[in-house]
């Protein structure tokens, strides 16, 4: 192997292992911050190491052994070794590598759910969650999470100075939380913060061709993971049948030259049928956990639908059109109403999806908001009323500041005025 | 949320006279804080007024007018400024009041100013997604 390549696959090892080092080490140490200095100190090692005697069998259990070794030294040098350390350091046989890629369920499991609460504690900002769960549970650097977000990465690494800072300031224990309500809040704050991640990914048209991807690849494993140690909850299968089925269409939603590719015009024989199955089945174990769906597994359903349709005609619009109702009604939002007409307009044409748009346009929150001219343009359009459409895109125009959005209404606008001549 | 934390320059600074070492080192600790609270986003010192020029554009249009500086104290001249990021406008201006200043120079005046953000804070990733789904469907 090359010295790159070396870099590349300990990059690759590192993204996969951090976490579990992180987790593992919080909960010996009860520091979150001392705990990434030292996993951070074992890389350097591994990257040194490795250069000489090769990439071990199973580095993950390398990499574990190696730091669990200095949380010990370092507990022996702060004099730390209350009975407890003992034990832990007792029960480590240290002369053998541990099976780390025994399943998901035991320790290491459990760690990494304790982690990925507290980098989504509610004391922290959003931005902070995001910054730190990129970092402490996606083993992102700096640099890469700062070159999603397009912000300096001093910002960044300030951010999680930060972050935790307050962690440490405001006692945020290592625990996963009670059962029951309070938990199943913390738990969506933590999806939350996982579709944010797939989203600046997924929805962000401009941008740094090498991490676009990366973010939806990184918030998919976490996902995941976390659908591995909480089995039985509903929407983080959702959640991650969402984001495998939106993934399947990564490549086709970009044509070669950069441009965006409308869904009802891309190749679905491109799309990733592997992350397509492994969508549906996540979307078939969320629908048989017993509650009714929320709003990730209807996302995720809404997405299946276009999976599922071997050609954009053959598309169940009627499905979908129900479909967003029940996501209106779990998360009442202009924006999904919007997404309703339009699926209405599709199942039973354009006249009804006018119909919920019209009612819209009374809504305060969206005085201002581009769409919703552009949708009504677009429905008025496809009803013939040429005149209407291109004043409703010329005020959509107005609104916009995005150069692509406004380049898609100007050519909008055109049409108009050539299918109104003719 | 950031705010700049701008020094104003004294006849001293203009003059090129250092506020002394207890000011320095003061200033290096305040930095060190600032970096180790995870708000300190850039921290930097400027040259005299003799370092610059001026660019006026005047009002009745035509060409601009260039002056090369020094320029007078009295005209709001910038020694430094120091570039943080908290959670609140309490928070910077706690930090602000922390800021040191040199004794036996004078008046010393540090201004506070909240930045312009693009975006206040991340957006919900529902209504971010919904979005992106719109505009796979329709050609808008």
């Amino acid at each position: 192997m090359t010295l790159t390549q070396t870099h590349r696959t300990i990059e690759a090892i590192w993204r996969m292992e951090s976490a579990k080092l992180i987790g593992s080490l919080t909960r010996m140490l009860r520091d979150v911050g001392v705990a990434e200095d030292l996993a951070q100190d074992a890389l350097v090692i591994a990257l040194e190491k490795w250069q000489e005697i090769g990439i071990p069998d199973n580095p993950g259990a390398w990499l574990m052994t190696t730091v669990k070794r200095r949380a010990i030294d370092l507990m022996r040098r702060k004099k730390l070794r209350d009975q407890k350390h003992v034990e832990i350091a007792r029960e480590m046989d240290l002369n053998h590598e541990e099976d780390i890629d025994q399943t998901l369920d035991g320790e290491i499991g459990d760690d990494l759910l304790r982690l990925v609460f507290m980098t989504c504690h509610p004391v922290l900002s959003q931005d902070a969650k995001v910054a730190l769960t990129l970092r402490l549970l996606c083993g992102l650097t700096t640099a890469e999470i700062a070159r999603s977000f397009l912000v300096a990465e001093s910002t960044i690494a300030q951010r999680v100075v930060r972050a935790k800072r307050t962690l440490r300031v405001e006692k945020v224990p290592f625990e996963v939380p009670p059962k029951g309500r309070q938990r199943k809040e913390r738990l969506s704050a933590v999806l939350e913060v996982i579709y944010l991640m797939f989203n600046e990914g997924y929805s962000a048209t401009s941008g740094d061709q090498y991490i676009r991807p990366l973010l939806c690849q990184e918030a998919l494993r976490l996902g995941r993971v976390l659908s591995e140690i909480t089995p039985h909850e509903s929407e983080v299968h959702g959640l991650v049948a969402l984001m495998e089925i939106q993934s399947s269409r990564l490549k086709t939603r970009v044509s070669a030259t950069g441009e965006p590719v409308l869904l009802m015009d891309q190749n679905r024989a491109k799309w990733d049928r592997l992350l397509i199955r492994r969508g549906l089945a996540a979307l078939k174990r969320s629908q048989t956990l017993g509650s009714t769906l929320g709003p990730y597994a209807l996302q995720a359903a809404i997405s299946a639908c276009h999976a599922e349709a071997p050609t954009a005609a053959d598309t169940n619009w009627i499905r979908i059109a129900a479909l967003y109702e029940a996501l209106s009604r779990a998360t009442p939002s202009p924006i999904i109403e919007l997404n309703r007409a339009v699926a209405i307009s599709m199942a039973f044409g354009p006249a009804y999806g006018l119909q919920i748009v019209d009612e819209l346009s009374a809504e305060p929150s969206l005085k201002g908001y581009h769409l919703l001219p552009s949708v009504r343009g677009d429905l008025l359009f496809k009803l013939g009323r040429c005149e209407e459409a291109r004043k409703e895109f010329e005020r959509a125009a107005s609104m916009t500041r995005n150069d692509r959005e406004k380049e898609l209404l100007l050519n909008r606008i055109n049409e108009c005025e050539y299918r109104g001549t003719n | 949320m950031r705010f700049l934390l701008i020094v104003k320059a004294t006849e001293f600074t203009e003059a090129g006279i250092r506020y002394g070492r207890k000011y320095t080192d003061a200033v290096n600790a305040y930095k060190k804080t600032l970096a180790r609270a995870g708000v300190l986003l850039a921290a930097e010192e400027l040259h005299s007024s003799s370092s610059g020029i001026r660019i006026l554009y005047p009002s009745h249009g035509g060409d601009p007018e260039i002056t090369a500086g020094p320029f007078l104290v009295s005209q709001e001249l910038i020694a430094g400024y120091t570039l943080i990021d908290v959670n609140s406008e309490d928070e910077a201006t706690k930090w602000a009041l922390q800021m040191p200043f040199p004794k036996g120079f004078g008046a010393f005046e540090i201004e506070m100013r909240k930045l312009k953000e693009e975006t206040e804070s991340v957006q919900d990733p529902i209504t971010r997604a919904m979005e992106a789904e719109l505009e796979d469907q329709t050609n808008i």
